[in-house]
């Protein structure tokens, strides 16, 4: 029980993760590569504030920070400079690493040690349920700090997810969802889509920067290596949500890509579980993203060659 | 309202590839005036909507509009003066946005854009009451999403959305070349009534004569970047297609004596 709160917990926090790159990917159509370091850019910031005895609310707040710098960083460079946009996003995703080691002094940082936001499970804990160790669901034994951990991540996203549907719904926020779907339309109706880009992408991966910091309070540690794959993770996550939900309407998107996220760490939980070996994860990530990314237009393709020959 | 000065446009200067585009045009249109634009392929005259417009800067000579310099100014801060319809109806247009959407985007146009809610009770009952006058039935499927619609819908619907707030300058570009005769038929319907009732000033490019003389005060033809032909009232009333025609001859034969000339003072001279 315990090992599925715990993935259901990373589930969530990254589907964080799986809305930046919705926005990024889907929104704006722009393959955005910078998720790579500003998940691990959120982590090292939040990481370091962490043990310096920052508040975990502040931390988390400097990781949205920098990761939104970070991604109006990879804007301007496609914009103002117009810098091939899987380019700019690589360039500012490299430059990042250098970065990330700088903040962080050294390539692991541990936080047994400090307060993170999962310390405040046990006051939630003894005020929610009496401050007992476990209670029993379904006939399982669910363990109340897990449990509370849990809480606490689904509030955050649940919260976050609002609010930018709210965003999304203002005339700013359409005009964003616009100029992925139209720049030229965009521009004619007097919007700056150069701008709109920048302020997207820094929404973006200011969400990813907040999913890395969440994790690495989360996981007790951060790493300078933990970006890597991490944005064919978010892909996979958004691709699964998309099945799910299968219509193009703003909230059922964004919660498709938080039932995604949470659904694929459940089936790599899984995976593993039955001995599947870690190293290989990415491997199988990658050629499950490259199946979902090409069976739909297969599957289009042998349908309509099955009616042809009718 | 408008007034082109002198510009010239070079694409790929310097290449195999070198278009001379615009060379030399000037211009000057009044408030209120309907101008029909027509010439050959290649003559420039989308090209000169598209310098009108901003979509990119002019090697030189200047632009004003409503006596402003806008030569240097980006496409989207012209927009503030400019409403646009583009040939293909995909462009106008945001296919994933439903049609409330996309024509509350229009109501800003040029406008700040802040954190307000961007569709509200009124916007809405005036968007259904503008949609109605298009008589699509459009007004029932308001939520839908663009991309759902025919391409002479949403040319209409890109018409409400240029027009939505009154531009000191309507830019048309052959906006019903991509459409069945039917609808390009009911696109330029609905273009005379929204012209006419607003008063708009116009600058319509078409590669249709008999649209060229049906509609508009005035007709300006196009050849190899310059101003062959400029008619306007009872000039421009008197024509017919079959004139134009004539015209299109002219411009082609004097091309080809030009042509001949040319060989016939080699033969003699080199």
């Amino acid at each position: 029980m315990s090992l599925l709160l715990g993935a259901l917990t990373i589930g969530i926090i990254l589907a964080l993760l799986a809305i930046g790159v919705f926005i990024s990917f889907r929104i704006y159509d722009f393959p955005d590569m910078t998720a790579e370091g500003s998940i691990t850019l959120g982590a090292a910031v939040a990481s370091v504030l962490l043990v310096s005895g920052v508040n975990p609310v502040i931390a988390t707040l400097a990781a949205l920070l920098a990761g939104s710098v970070a991604g109006a960083t990879t804007g301007i460079i496609h914009t103002k400079f117009n810098v091939n946009g899987l380019l700019s996003g690589i360039l500012t995703m490299t430059a990042l690493y250098s970065v990330n080691l700088h903040i962080m002094g050294r390539s692991n940082i541990p936080l047994m040690n400090s307060f993170t936001f999962t310390d405040w499970a046990d006051d939630l804990n003894s005020s929610l349920f009496g401050g007992v160790k476990t209670f029993m669901l379904i006939g399982h034994e669910v363990p109340v700090h897990d449990f509370s951990i849990l809480l606490i991540t689904f509030s955050i996203v649940v919260t976050v997810s609002l609010l930018l549907f709210i965003f999304f719904n203002t005339n700013i926020g359409t005009a964003m969802r616009a100029t992925g779907d139209n720049s030229q339309m965009v521009r004619a109706l007097g919007i700056n889509d150069g701008t709109m880009k920048i302020f997207g992408l820094a929404i973006s991966n200011g969400l990813v920067a907040v999913s890395g910091a969440l994790l690495c309070q989360y996981q007790g540690f951060a790493d300078v290596q933990m970006g890597i794959g991490m944005l064919v993770w978010g892909l996979a996550s958004v691709i699964i949500g998309e099945s799910l939900i299968g219509t193009k309407r703003l909230g059922h998107l964004l919660t498709g890509a938080i039932f995604g996220a949470v659904l694929f760490r459940l089936l790599v939980a899984v995976a593993l579980r039955l001995g599947l070996d870690p190293n290989d994860l990415k491997l199988i990530t990658a050629c499950f993203v490259f199946a979902a990314l090409i069976l739909p237009t297969l599957i289009k393709k042998l349908k309509s060659r099955s009616i042809a020959t009718q | 309202m408008l007034e082109i000065k002198d510009i010239y446009k070079t694409f790929n200067p310097g290449t195999i590839n070198q278009v001379k585009s615009l060379q030399g045009i000037t211009l000057s249109i009044e408030e209120g005036e309907f101008v029909t634009v027509i010439g050959t392929n290649g003559s420039g005259k989308s090209t000169l909507l598209n310098a009108i417009a901003g979509g990119f800067t002019v090697d030189q000579g200047s632009i004003w509009i409503d006596g402003n310099d806008v030569t240097h100014w980006q496409e989207y801060k012209r927009a503030k003066f400019i409403g646009r319809v583009f040939q293909n109806p995909f462009s106008g247009t945001a296919p994933n946005l439903s049609i409330a959407e996309n024509l509350s985007l229009a109501a800003y146009r040029g406008l700040p854009r802040g954190f307000g809610r961007v569709l509200n009770k009124d916007l809405r009952n005036q968007i259904i009451d503008t949609i109605k006058t298009l008589g699509m039935g459009l007004e029932d499927r308001l939520d839908n999403i663009i991309g759902s619609l025919s391409g002479g819908q949403r040319q209409a619907l890109t018409l409400l959305m240029a027009t939505w707030l009154k531009p000191k300058l309507l830019l048309l570009d052959e906006h019903t070349a991509a459409l069945d005769p039917k609808s390009a038929d009911q696109v330029i319907r609905i273009t005379e009534r929204i012209v006419s009732e607003n008063r708009l000033t116009t600058f319509m490019v078409t590669h249709s004569m008999q649209q060229a003389v049906d509609l508009g005060n005035r007709l300006v033809m196009l050849h190899r970047g310059r101003v062959v032909h400029d008619f306007s009232g009872s000039e421009k009333n008197r024509l017919r297609p079959e004139d134009l025609m004539a015209r299109f001859e002219e411009v082609r034969r004097a091309d080809r004596l030009d042509q001949s000339v040319a060989d016939l003072l080699k033969r003699r001279y080199v």
